[in-house]
């Protein structure tokens, strides 16, 4: 069978999914596909670039990755410029020469920043906002700065205002309009806009045209305003709109419209019927759809025609719902009314600063728009009704005003047709996630999964939640969080009964909220109740028969039966003479040695009765138990850090040592791991760990709720550039709020997922302290840190706790079901096969 | 055979009282046999006496499982592969073909007896 031929030229985000759509298709093996991309790096999220400055990396921010491309058998050409395209012969030609014939011409070349023609614009110091390489090169500016201006006040202008404030400059943006984002909100909105940015230090001037700019003394530029005003600053960044990026259409002879951009029909077709033309750089109805969603339609319009299904790009809703510096703003379909007949019901809290409007025709039946800033909240619902065009409301205010006793009048999400669509990030309806819950998905993450729904922006999330349950009900199905039969309630609501009552033992606990004996489920989610808030040693009578064989005998068990022994080895530092002491330990037990992956050493094939005599060799030379055993903190990785790298910024392995002292013997719902490095290029790999610190010029960035394992998670970045002090409180506040509320044996990653609001939610708790309980988080883990013992050396040093080590209550002698082997130098468990033949006579 | 004489009907004594520990489980050499002992003080009986070895595991550590009560029984739950078994009778409730061995036990004073067939 003869491929036929793709070419795709560009590589943004829209061009990317363009790929990513067709791989995931069987029709996918029709194709030979060629990819041009003029950037030296594969399509990267440019909706989040401004997060490039908060800490977040090229590789955090990669769609597209080589391998990736690699394993969907595409060729992709970085770096590589499409410059001509010959329709009549069907090749495009690139700026390295090559020449590649298409069946299919795909473009996706995006758009370009528009850069008003003001004399001075083409000045070393004035900048776009747009690739990666154009934020390099405005963070090198803003070094050697003090102010930096956005000419622009449109969405992506005050994100390049957010930008340079987290450079650290006095941030001006200058609007010619009068009012900020004015193709998204009214007078109102906008002016409720301006009032928060402002007082967030950025300083707006609206109505203003920029006449001049020129260098003054220092190197530095002055802005000439029309009116006689002016402004001193040492950048500025160009943020005043997009045009599409259509020259090479154009000389292709490709028919364009009158103010630019490639006109397409509703296939997405342009004037040549064998090139589709898709994104930004492509006019539908004389309009240019400057968002990732409309975007993306249109790739999965062009895919699904070169598959041989029918498809249509009709247009799109631009609504938005976003946050800018912090400030929330909602934009639906008119938000100006300027459709004939248009009515309008306005809410203003000049108190709190919240500003909503809903646009209705004149009879208050159908939601034409709504603009609002503040607070957010009600944008789903009322997206949902302008998108369904569903009937409003008897009073349709609701919708917008503050519900008196608290509860929101949320959609129900009954009422919405199965045609509504909950992400439009993915195209997934209301329809879809009912077919997924009738097809067996029971939660929300499960859904997520199999449609995708909620996993672009997020911003459905609520909804989708909302529409999972409600199917679920529908369903009969009862979501059942009871911790066990024993316990009618989660691991949160144990834990709080516990702290409130101050519950010390597992018996009283039964007694007053349970039923039964108790099993393998509740004992020891109760033990680690007990130890998160008292930190009693387990060992203490009432705690012994509550502990899973491996904190019972503080080890971890092995197939045959034996033990591990992990000592700590805080940070990965050791000293050659305790290094010592681990190998005359090893060799004298004879046990099996390994260096684990947390930066710690693991003997194997301990018998129960050598572990007192093994830990108190190894507590003599000053070793402490490593918790390898507990659901509790294990390692804390670090790299060498700055005392030794020529790369390093910060004393990696010296935090590494404070946090692993501070949290060793904290019990929680499971295992902790953390890692520290030293700089940006991540040695300790602490984006895959529970909490990861990495050093900055100016301090540390603090990742959390990252998972390596089964299903690998990347760390989110909760905040940066921390110094030491505020890191540690943070940590603090986010370990026990995990310790509070987690279910039983959930990770940090899941906990997060789960988490309702999720990262966001999270600061507001933890940095914000929205609940108000940042005070007795820290409280409660400095009681944790004031009461750490190491649970080995109180051990050995009593005999009544010893007593367990024994391996018969009533002989000395060895379990001779044990039989080890030996392979490469070392001692190993013997396989069935072997131990029959060790059995049988020679 | 063996070595060590016990008759079916003989009650031998194998440990004190204060070896078991309370709401746990600990481990006797009967012979060549490792039996597991649990005390639940607060429940009747307060003794039970199992096999040691794990069948499905392959590995002696019955003992030193966790005592879960399921369905209103009460059971062990093997440390490695978390399998429980009844201790009234040794049943596996996971795997119906497997049953471990369970012995008479009782406490004379402070001593506690064991029957063991042999």
């Amino acid at each position: 069978m003869v491929k036929q031929k793709i070419v795709v030229i560009g590589n943004g985000m829209v061009g990317h999914h363009f790929l990513e759509q067709l791989a995931n298709r069987p029709e996918r093996e029709l194709f030979d596909v060629l990819v041009f991309c003029a950037e030296p790096r594969p399509a990267y999220d440019r909706v989040h670039l401004s997060e490039y400055f908060g800490g977040r990396t090229a590789d955090d921010l990669a769609m597209g990755k080589v391998e990736q491309y690699r394993e969907w058998g595409y060729d992709l050409r970085l770096n590589d410029a499409a410059v001509s395209i010959d329709r009549e012969n069907k090749i495009v030609t690139s700026a390295s020469g090559a020449s590649e014939a298409y069946d299919h011409l795909v473009l996706a070349t995006g758009s370009y920043p528009f850069v008003p023609p003001i004399p001075g614009h083409e000045h070393s110091k004035c900048f776009v906002y747009r690739t990666l390489e154009d934020l390099d090169k405005i963070q090198a500016a803003a070094n050697h700065g003090k102010v930096g201006v956005v000419v622009g006040g449109g969405l992506l202008g005050l994100e390049a205002a957010n930008a340079l404030k987290q450079l650290g400059l006095e941030a001006h943006v200058v609007e010619f309009a009068p009012g900020l984002m004015s193709v998204q909100l009214d007078e109102g909105g906008s002016n409720l806009l301006r009032e928060k940015i402002e007082e967030l230090g950025v300083t707006v001037h609206t109505s203003t045209a920029t006449e001049l700019i020129e260098e003054v003394d220092g190197g530095r530029l002055r802005m000439q305003f029309k009116g006689d005003k002016e402004l001193v600053t040492d950048l500025i960044v160009f943020s005043a709109g997009i045009r599409p990026e259509d020259s090479l259409a154009k000389s292709a002879g490709i028919e364009l419209g009158e103010r630019g951009g490639i006109v397409i029909d509703n296939n997405c077709r342009t004037s040549d019927k064998n090139i589709f033309a898709i994104g930004e750089c492509a006019l539908f109805n004389n309009f240019i759809f400057g968002l990732v969603a409309p975007g993306y339609t249109m790739a999965r319009t062009a895919v699904s025609l070169l598959c041989g299904e029918a498809a249509e790009f009709n247009g799109a809703d631009m609504s938005t719902k976003l946050k800018l510096l912090g400030v929330e703003v909602g934009s639906i379909g008119d938000a100006h009314g300027r459709k004939e007949g248009s009515a309008a019901i306005t809410f203003v809290d000049e108190q709190t600063g919240v500003y909503k409007r809903m646009i209705t025709d004149s009879e208050g039946k159908k939601l034409r728009g709504a603009v609002l800033v503040g607070d957010t909240g009600d944008y789903d619902t009322l997206l949902q009704y302008h998108l369904n065009d569903m009937d409003l409301p008897e009073h349709p205010e609701q919708l917008i005003l503050p519900a008196l006793d608290g509860a929101a009048p949320t959609l129900g999400a009954d009422a919405l047709p199965d045609t509504a669509t909950i992400c439009s990030c993915h195209n997934v309806s209301k329809g879809d996630i009912v077919g997924a819950v009738q097809g067996g998905c029971c939660s929300v993450g499960e859904v997520k999964d199999c449609t995708k729904a909620a996993t672009g922006c997020g911003g459905c999330a609520a909804l989708l939640k909302n529409v999972v349950d409600t199917e679920l009900a529908a369903l009969g199905v009862e979501v059942n969080n009871d911790l066990c039969a024993h316990f009618p309630y989660t691991r949160q609501e144990i834990f709080h009964m516990v702290q409130v009552e101050e519950i010390k033992t597992f018996d009283e606990l039964l007694e007053k909220h349970g039923t039964g004996k108790g099993c393998e489920i509740c004992k020891p989610t109760a033990a680690s109740i007990f130890a998160s808030l008292w930190n009693e040693h387990i060992h203490e009578k009432p705690h012994v028969g509550l502990q899973d064989t491996n904190d019972t005998f503080m080890a971890n068990m092995q197939k045959n039966g034996t033990y591990s022994v992990v000592p700590r080895i805080a940070g990965g530092e050791i000293t050659p003479d305790k290094l010592i002491v681990l190998g005359e330990v090893a060799k004298k037990y004879d046990l099996y040695t390994k260096i684990t992956g947390g930066q710690r050493i693991d003997l194997f094939g301990a018998r129960l009765e050598e572990l007192p005599e093994i830990w108190r060799e190894l507590t003599d030379a000053g070793f402490e138990t490593g918790h390898a055993y507990g659901k509790s903190l294990r390692t804390v990785k670090s790299c060498v850090g700055s005392t030794w790298c020529r790369f390093g910024v910060q004393d990696s392995v010296g935090m590494a040592l404070t946090v692993e002292n501070r949290y060793k013997g904290l019990r929680s719902p499971h295992k902790i791991k953390m890692a520290v490095s030293g700089c940006t290029r991540e040695c300790a790999e602490a984006q895959s760990k529970d909490i990861g610190v990495i050093a900055t010029e100016n301090g540390w960035n603090l990742y959390v709720c990252g998972n390596g394992g089964m299903r690998p998670r990347h760390a989110d970045l909760f905040a940066t550039d921390l110094d030491d002090v505020t890191l540690i409180k943070y940590i603090d506040r986010v370990l026990m709020f995990y310790v509070r509320t987690a279910d039983k044996l959930q990770r940090t990653s899941v906990w997060l997922e789960n988490l309702e609001g999720g990262l966001d939610y999270l600061r507001e708790v933890v940095i914000e302290d929205k609940l108000g309980i940042c005070d007795e988080l820290e409280r409660q883990m400095t009681n944790v840190v004031g009461t750490y013992q190491c649970e080995w050396k109180t051990a050995i040093n009593d005999p009544e706790m010893l007593k367990r080590f024994r391996q018969f209550v009533n002989t000395d002698e060895k379990d001779e079901k044990i039989v080890f082997v030996e392979e490469r130098q070392q001692r190993r468990p013997a396989t069935e096969e072997e131990i029959v033949k060790i059995a049988e006579p020679a | 055979m063996s070595e060590v004489a016990i008759t079916r009907t003989e009650w031998l004594q194998v440990c004190k009282r204060s070896d078991l520990v309370a709401d746990s489980g600990v481990c006797a050499l009967v012979g060549d046999r490792q039996i597991a002992l649990f005390f639940l003080p607060e429940q009747e009986p307060q003794l039970f006496a199992i096999d040691n070895w794990d069948p499905i595991a392959k590995a002696g550590v019955i003992g030193r499982g966790l005592v879960a009560e399921i369905d209103d029984e009460v059971t062990v739950a093997s440390p490695l592969y978390k399998q429980h078994y009844r201790l009234t009778d040794g049943q596996c409730l996971e795997e119906e073909a497997i049953q471990l061995a369970v012995y008479p036990v009782a406490f004379d004073g402070d001593d506690v007896l064991i029957q063991v067939d042999q």
